[in-house]
């Protein structure tokens, strides 16, 4: 239990997807203009990393093993179905919530945040209660990410900034000083 | 009249592939592929090696979608694309591992995340699927050389500032006391904020000097009219 906390908080905090590993960047400037959307898309991103995290250990512990060459295009088949699946389930459920998402949801796919998961979780050798801790962690990092920036952004609408550092450039700088800041999380498990 | 059509292709080839080093460069303009472009431009050599494996996968996934591209039914390519570059990477992979070990370690799982970049697979729906053979290549490898380009810059400047080294070669001296944020993944970021930062500021100083030029070329004209 203590171990399926620990992969979680370091998925979440420590190891941050996005701030550390620099995975799903696209979402995160893409979707980081209101904290509305950047909330749906967080809450799609945790839905397709847990149910992509059950089914790449589905292949890996009873197909894969024979042929691991074929690792990498297994792994984004199962992928690209996974959000063909989350897709069809918000269209069915939540019309809104669809629309709100719109081009982002099937752009999850090629989202580096799903196979890098799918591939670290291999590589670590994580079973399948730790790799839904793995993924779980992985999703409420990129959330908390997507958030705070998304908060950061909307404040910034209210100021005034130079012209020349307006969009991108801002963007990239907000995200240095965010990633500073999630690097004093490192000395959290200093045991571990 | 068929030299004047040779020499027209040609310049057209010529267009596809410059326009992708510089006026469309993939991650100073486009802002397309981030995640290797930061996550392992911690050093030149890497940087460079990132580049290779992109070059390669791109130019060979380009050329095969391009290829097929009247054969693959519309609404399953996408799918179909992703497959094509995940066997090249595949390829990539493994051979940087038998070939180059020490590299492919400090590349990690991100020469496996090559498939999941924006960039290829927006080359292969924006371009290599509606063009053919010969363009799509020109275009694949311009864009993989103005990638290649970018990534050189970021981690030539992250490697010196952070390490104080260049491909392994000391720059400063021993005094040089390294910035680490540099080569730490803040450093990634700001970084590439400081150079949209200046290309910003080049793009509205030419603006700038079109926009005076035109004025100074009006006032002549309006002078004259009034003479």
């Amino acid at each position: 239990m203590n171990d399926l906390l620990w992969i979680f908080v370091s998925a979440a905090i420590i190891n941050n997807f996005t701030l550390t590993y620099f995975l799903g960047l696209c979402p995160f400037f893409g979707v980081s203009n209101k904290i509305d959307t950047a909330l749906r898309m967080a809450a799609a991103n945790i839905f397709v990393l847990v149910i992509t995290s059950f089914s790449t250990w589905v292949l890996n512990t009873f197909v894969l093993f024979r042929a691991e060459y074929l690792r990498l295009i297994a792994f984004i088949v199962a992928i690209a179905c996974t959000v063909q699946f989350v897709e069809m389930v918000i269209k069915k459920t939540s019309p809104a919530l669809f629309k709100a998402l719109g081009i982002y949801l099937p752009l999850i796919t090629t989202n580096c945040a799903m196979l890098a998961l799918a591939l670290f979780q291999t590589t670590r050798g994580y079973g399948l209660l730790q790799g839904q801790a793995y993924a779980l962690g992985a999703g409420v990092g990129l959330g908390l990410a997507l958030l705070i920036m998304a908060g950061i952004r909307q404040e910034n609408e209210l100021v005034t900034i130079p012209k020349l550092v307006r969009g991108a450039a801002m963007n990239f700088f907000i995200a240095g000083i965010l990633s500073m800041a999630f690097m004093g999380f490192a000395g959290l498990f200093s045991s571990h | 009249m068929a030299t004047k059509m040779d020499d027209e292709e040609k310049q057209k080839l010529y267009d596809e592939f410059v326009k992708g080093i510089w006026r469309e460069n993939p991650v100073f303009i486009q802002v397309l592929g981030l995640c290797p472009s930061l996550a392992v431009t911690n050093s030149l050599m890497n940087g460079i090696a990132m580049g290779a494996a992109v070059l390669f996968v791109l130019v060979c996934s380009s050329f095969l979608i391009s290829l097929l591209r009247n054969v693959i039914p519309k609404p399953v390519r996408i799918s179909i694309y992703i497959v094509v570059i995940a066997t090249f990477v595949t390829a990539v992979d493994f051979t940087l591992a038998a070939v180059a070990p020490d590299l492919h370690k400090s590349l990690g799982a991100f020469i496996a995340l090559i498939v999941v970049n924006c960039l290829i697979l927006g080359r292969a729906e924006a371009f290599a699927g509606r063009h053919g053979v010969k363009e799509s290549v020109a275009d694949a490898i311009g864009m993989s050389i103005g990638f290649t380009l970018a990534l050189c810059l970021i981690g030539g400047i992250r490697e010196a500032l952070g390490n104080g080294t260049l491909l392994g070669y000391s720059l400063f001296g021993p005094n040089f006391e390294p910035w680490v944020i540099m080569i730490l993944p803040p450093g990634g970021f700001l970084t590439l904020g400081a150079y949209l930062f200046l290309f910003a500021y080049f793009k509205e100083r030419s603006e700038e000097k079109k926009q005076r030029q035109a004025d100074a070329a009006r006032n002549l004209t309006e002078g004259r009219r009034a003479a």
